[in-house]
């Protein structure tokens, strides 16, 4: 599948993972282990990487903001140029865009893209001090605004505009939790109910504790190389799966709708609101960039840090119109064996976030599903294959999102 | 003053951000916000600097204030008590409801805590809300003893016969 984009594209040759768990160890460790991994899975040595990208994490200290040299390091320095990005829960797609600016400009053939995680236990909450000019240390001290708090308002929406139930919600969880019953990555391995989900309490109305994704400590690592180098490396043949897509695009103004960490949104007084929201955005810049459509697209990858979310991404990606996604759920579309599985891997509803680590995650489960390789959670197509086109969505705090779409 | 013993000082819990009229007076408190009169663009909160809205970076900004009432456009509640740098008020912690509402003429939709009392089961996307002011938390200077309350704005939904502001 090659589609019409209108970027040229880069092989994704090899993608690693460190277990997600709450293992309480230096992140530094499950990035090296999953740069390993993905560097063993390109049959590539260290020595012929040429760039290191790093997602960086905010809660580590300093080796954590300059995550690139942090890994490189770790690795063993060999002289290469290295990036550190960050962009909340985009950090790694934007660290991927680094790696491939970098190989489409011709600078290096082959790129390591890395990013991990160990993350406190409890709700995420700014750095200690006081620091009243940063809005998301205010909204904690004026609002008693959590992540949590942000997810329930959309997901109240849902319910208030589109008819959608807490019931709806949990069959999300449910579906996750059992796609990833068979992930070794996945933290959470259990099969939850509905009566589960309905037993845990409340967090923030109507959103309860199994409805919104933890925390986790984990790491995920992507090879990408230029396709000549590709193509030399497998003796001419064609690599498998491509980058055909990578967006980071921001809101354009005025954004409507409220964001974390924000007060306020945009006003739409002086100068009206965009056609498109931010969340759908992300994704037409994504499908531009590649040449293709949602109805090009089997199998996704999306953020679920609520149940409800996930399903705001089904209609912000164009799976369906507006108001459909608790009906494309019910009907198994976006369940393993039916037409558009979404979030095989479990998500995060399995994973728990780990932020700097999550966007390559789903590139890593994307790989694995576009290869026929993901066992135990393996979207098939119709006529009995395995997928040839995903898409990855996300985003976070501060105008970040991501789309990513792989091909084969 | 003397004979009021329990009077406390109050303050903003953020400088510039709404109105605090005296205690017991009829003004309704209001958020403030800039406008960018060019592009008739409002901002909360205040932008101070520069409009952002793309292509008036050189128009100016007057402050204003803000309509007190507005439609909700959604909410949720705090079940656990938030980490910090939120204060707790109550212990152990007490829910409290939290409203995003759109003002009309302002297109804009400003999150607020809703005052104490107020539970789930009492909104409902579309209702009208108003503006108040109340406690965020107290605060006792360690050296007098002295109490400052820490006052924010807060949404509770609107009495039935004010005037839309």
């Amino acid at each position: 599948m090659s589609g019409n984009g209108t970027v040229e594209q880069v092989a994704v040759l090899g993608v690693g993972m460190h277990p997600w768990g709450k293992w309480g160890r230096n992140f530094v460790e499950y990035g090296v282990a999953a740069a390993r991994a993905a560097l063993d899975d390109a049959g590539i040595d260290w020595r012929d990487v040429g760039f290191v990208a790093g997602a960086d994490t905010m809660r580590n200290g300093y080796p954590g903001y300059v995550a690139g040299a942090t890994f490189a390091q770790a690795l063993g320095w060999t002289g290469i140029p290295v990036t550190s990005a960050y962009g909340a829960c985009a950090s790694g797609a934007m660290a991927l865009e680094a790696a491939r600016q970098r190989i489409l400009s011709g600078m290096c053939e082959v790129a390591l893209v890395v990013g991990a995680d160990t993350t406190p236990k409890g709700f995420l909450k700014p750095n200690a001090g006081e620091r009243p000019d940063d809005p998301d240390w205010l909204r904690f001290r004026v609002l008693g605004a959590s992540n949590p708090t942000y997810f329930a308002l959309y997901a109240r929406r849902r319910i208030d505009l589109f008819g959608a139930t807490a019931d709806d919600f949990a069959a999300v969880k449910v579906k996750n939790a059992r796609h990833g019953l068979n992930n070794p990555y996945a933290r959470y391995r259990k099969e939850v109910t509905a009566a589960d989900v309905e037993a845990s309490p409340v967090v923030a109305s109507p959103l309860r504790l199994l409805d919104i994704c933890a925390t986790s400590d984990g790491g995920a690592a992507v090879v990408l190389t230029s396709m000549d180098y590709a193509r030399r490396h497998l003796g001419g043949a064609s690599p498998e799966v491509r980058v055909a897509a990578i967006s980071t695009v921001t809101p354009t103004f005025p954004n409507t709708i409220i964001e974390m960490p924000e007060f306020a949104t945009d006003s739409a007084a002086g100068i009206p609101a965009p056609e498109r929201t931010f969340k759908q955005a992300i994704g037409d810049a994504a499908y531009a960039q590649a040449g293709l459509g949602p109805g090009d697209v089997e199998v996704a990858e999306v953020y679920d840090l609520s149940t409800a979310l996930e399903l705001d991404w089904y209609e912000d990606l164009g799976f369906c119109g507006p108001g459909e996604a608790e009906k494309l759920l019910r009907d198994g579309v976006t369940t393993l064996g039916g037409r558009l599985p979404v979030n095989p891997s479990g998500g995060l509803a399995c994973f728990g976030e780990a932020v700097p680590a999550q966007a390559l995650a789903q590139v890593c489960e994307l790989t694995w599903q576009l290869r026929g390789e993901a066992e135990g959670r393996q979207a098939v197509t119709a006529d009995g294959g395995h997928p040839l086109v995903g898409i990855t969505a996300n985003q976070g705090l501060f105008g970040h999102g991501s789309s990513v779409i792989l091909t084969r | 003053m003397a004979a009021d013993s329990t009077a406390t000082t109050r303050r903003p819990a953020v400088e510039g951000w709404f109105t605090m009229p005296e205690t017991g007076s009829a003004e309704a408190p209001r958020l403030i916000g800039t406008r960018c009169a060019a592009s008739g663009t409002y901002f909360f909160p205040p932008e101070r600097v520069m409009s952002r809205a793309p292509g008036f970076a050189g128009a100016e900004l007057e402050e204003v204030t803000l309509s007190n009432r507005g439609r909700l456009w959604s909410y949720t509640d705090a079940q656990y008590q938030p980490p910090p740098p939120y204060i707790p008020v109550t212990e152990p912690h007490v829910p409290f409801c939290i409203a995003a509402v759109e003002l009309e003429a302002e297109k804009i939709v400003v999150m607020g805590q809703v005052v104490a009392g107020v539970t789930i089961d009492d909104l409902e996307v579309g209702m009208e809300m108003e503006l108040v002011l109340d406690t965020l938390f107290t605060e006792s200077d360690p050296d007098s003893g002295e109490a400052t309350e820490v006052v924010v704005w807060k949404w509770k939904p609107a009495d039935s016969t004010g005037a839309a502001g």
